[in-house]
């Protein structure tokens, strides 16, 4: 069988939906002729057609717009943002349109907003940004930081299904380095379920989209050493899968919250707070966050190497709590 | 009445004295009425007696251009009104007691308390709700006209925004989608002269809100927007146009808001004659003049159709007034879809 790179699971989950419902279509800059800027939307022009496969102007706002508008309408709407940094510009759309229509006169917003989020390839300051705290921070958004190629898939299903707004922040950096054999079925990734990625016994290193893989680099380190990790990938920000949460603090008693996006504010915080006010009896040790500093993403590569959380990090901390 | 835009087809100006059915204009002067005692009931006595929640935001002065936009669309056309189109609301037949209940806050408004005044919407309606920043319907608008275009239906969509909303980002966005997608959208100014306490001149340093839609490349017209007939054949001829594929048009109405920003301000900020020009101009007693010109209500049908307006908001409010407020607990509900 072959192997399925991150980015072509996205594409393939759009895809067989599109084919299987003809309300889903896709929006968003040079999305058409060009394929879109990773080429997530390659090939749908000619398949799909211009009503469906839609160039749009560098408007952001009114890309979001007027998918509100079409979903509004019964359609399926999935906007691209070519780089989730862009994605500040339709915060307005997102957050006070979208996000409260259901809640204010019982319209749903069945919209999917997309885009490559992350850093790790020298894009500097606005084409790195993890900004997935404006939009978990707002009632009546679902936000999904898929980090494999099977959930990539299933988590862009699950989010073009969804009758709520659905943001989905895909990983640059693990379009073309992560791959894995899909199975043939017409799965889906449920939204808000969290994912054990290695079982283990001492310490819950809780993380999501790319730090999961820097987690399990530190997880094989330290099993050398006798430490054993256990690396929970969230897969969904909002809403995410507290009892996972819990119940893995609780089995090994010692956590370590890792995220690449800056620190305050940052998802770990939020975590943090869960498990002091649920689970404080069963904590062997301080919670321990490991984040990226409160900066913006550098450009230069000793920069944004020193910005970015890495396995030599979780090691030193993993140690540090494995001693407490 | 001019087209700015020389390139573009000019609707409405050969138009000008086309008249809708007598039953229209008869329903013209109706939905007026009811929208003027309406808010005039609202914002000088309910408000003024503390059973309005939250602010207060009228179109006194302005009632034509909704009634006059409205009043001939089909009921599968979408309108997304703003917040001084009360008309819009009456017309596509949301009740004067749901509309009085959201004012009050009740369980019965057309949020259920979630949200006040002008922000109602019902897609049994058609109707889109209205947020507060200004002009974000302008691009939801294009997307309703899109879907429409994919889905090959013949239905059109109406969005209402005032002269300040014009000054925001997502109005030149949508603007300018809509014109690129060619949708069939029908954009409608209620140019009002006065964004809150600023005047038009610190809002745009072009003279006229229509003059903007040159540079998106779709009509501009302009339309004396206290004529509800001229309001209604100008807007017609653009649904004509977007209803035949052509794309959308900018209708900028030229009114005046005949009262502060909202029932908190006392608009002292006016010159006194630019209410005395356009009380002149009041668009209710202009229309009742043709109709008894036209021979079409007498003077008497005409008190009696204000009393009969009066009558039917008076057991509206009864209604309302007894109306429950929503329960506390719901406050948690409906965030996102609970099947």
């Amino acid at each position: 069988m072959a192997l399925t790179k991150y980015v072509e699971a996205i594409r393939l989950g759009i895809w067989e939906e599109m084919e299987k419902d003809e309300r889903v279509f896709v929006l968003g800059e040079d999305v058409g002729i060009y394929g879109g800027a990773f080429k997530v939307t390659k090939g749908m022009l000619e398949k799909f057609g211009e009503w469906r496969v839609i160039d749009t102007p560098i408007s952001e706002s009114a890309i979001v717009g007027a998918a509100i508008g079409a979903a509004l309408m019964g359609m399926r709407p999935i906007a691209e943002m070519q780089f989730a940094d862009f994605i500040s510009c339709a915060f307005d759309q997102l957050t006070n349109f979208a996000a409260k229509c259901r809640y204010r006169w019982g319209a749903g917003v069945p919209i999917v907003v997309r885009g490559p989020s992350g850093g790790g390839v020298h894009g500097g300051p606005f084409h790195s940004q993890n900004p997935e705290m404006y939009y978990v921070h707002t009632p009546g958004l679902k936000v999904v930081c898929p980090s494999t190629a099977y959930d990539a898939k299933g988590l862009i299903k699950a989010a073009i299904r969804d009758p709520d707004p659905v943001i989905y922040f895909e990983h640059k950096f693990l379009y073309h380095r992560i791959k894995e054999e899909l199975p043939t079925d017409d799965y889906v990734v449920p939204i808000g379920k969290a994912a054990i990625r290695r079982p283990g016994t001492d310490i819950s290193v809780i993380t999501y989209g790319a730090m999961v893989y820097t987690a399990l680099e530190a997880a094989k380190e330290l099993e050398k050493e006798g430490i054993d990790l256990e690396v929970m990938d969230l897969r969904s920000l909002l809403p995410f899968d507290r009892e996972a949460v819990l119940e893995s603090v609780k089995k090994t008693n010692k956590v370590i919250l890792l995220h690449e996006d800056t620190r305050i504010g940052g998802f770990a915080g939020e975590l943090a707070a869960v498990i002091a006010e649920e689970a404080f009896e069963y904590l062997d040790g301080p919670i321990r966050r490991i984040t990226a500093p409160d900066t913006p993403v550098p450009y230069s590569p000793p920069l944004e190497e020193f910005f970015l959380p890495k396995a030599t990090d979780v090691i030193r901390v993993a140690r540090e709590l494995n001693a407490y | 009445m001019k087209t700015l835009n020389p390139k573009a087809a000019a609707p409405g100006t050969a138009r000008q004295d086309a008249l809708p059915s007598e039953k229209t204009l008869v329903d013209m002067l109706y939905y007026m009425q009811l929208t003027r005692e309406l808010e005039f009931r609202i914002e000088r006595k309910l408000y003024r007696q503390g059973k309005i929640v939250g602010g207060v935001y009228v179109g006194r002065g302005q009632e034509a251009i909704a009634v006059g936009s409205c009043i001939d669309l089909r009921q599968s056309d979408v309108v997304c009104p703003s917040h001084r189109d009360m008309g819009a609301f009456l017309i596509r037949g949301m009740s004067v007691r749901t509309i009085l209940a959201q004012y009050m806050a009740r369980k019965t408004g057309a949020t259920r308390g979630r949200d006040g005044n002008m922000h109602m919407g019902d897609m049994k309606y058609n109707l889109i709700a209205f947020v507060s920043m200004l002009g974000d319907n302008v691009p939801v608008a294009a997307g309703i006209g899109m879907s429409f275009k994919m889905r090959g239906e013949d239905r059109v969509s109406v969005c209402f925004f005032g002269d300040g909303a014009t000054s925001r980002g997502d109005w030149h966005e949508g603007i300018n989608l809509a014109a690129v997608m060619k949708v069939p959208v029908v954009y409608v100014c209620n140019n009002n002269q006065y964004a809150y306490s600023t005047p038009l001149e610190r809002q745009m340093a072009v003279e006229n809100v229509a003059d903007r839609a040159e540079a998106y490349g779709l009509p501009g017209v302009i339309v004396d927007g206290n004529d509800v007939v001229a309001v209604w054949n100008t807007v017609r001829t653009a649904i004509e146009r977007a209803r035949s594929g052509q794309g959308p048009t900018l209708v900028e109405c030229k009114t005046f808001r005949m009262t502060g920003h909202s029932a908190h301000d006392d608009a002292g900020y006016v010159p006194a004659e630019l209410f005395q020009f356009w009380e002149e101009r009041d668009p209710i007693r202009r229309h009742e003049r043709l109709l008894i010109d036209r021979g079409l209500i007498t003077p008497a049908g005409a008190t009696e159709l204000k009393e009969r307006v009066n009558d039917e908001i008076n057991e509206a409010i009864q209604i309302a007034e007894k109306d429950p407020f929503p329960d506390p607990e719901d406050c948690l509900k409906d965030v996102y879809f609970e099947g």
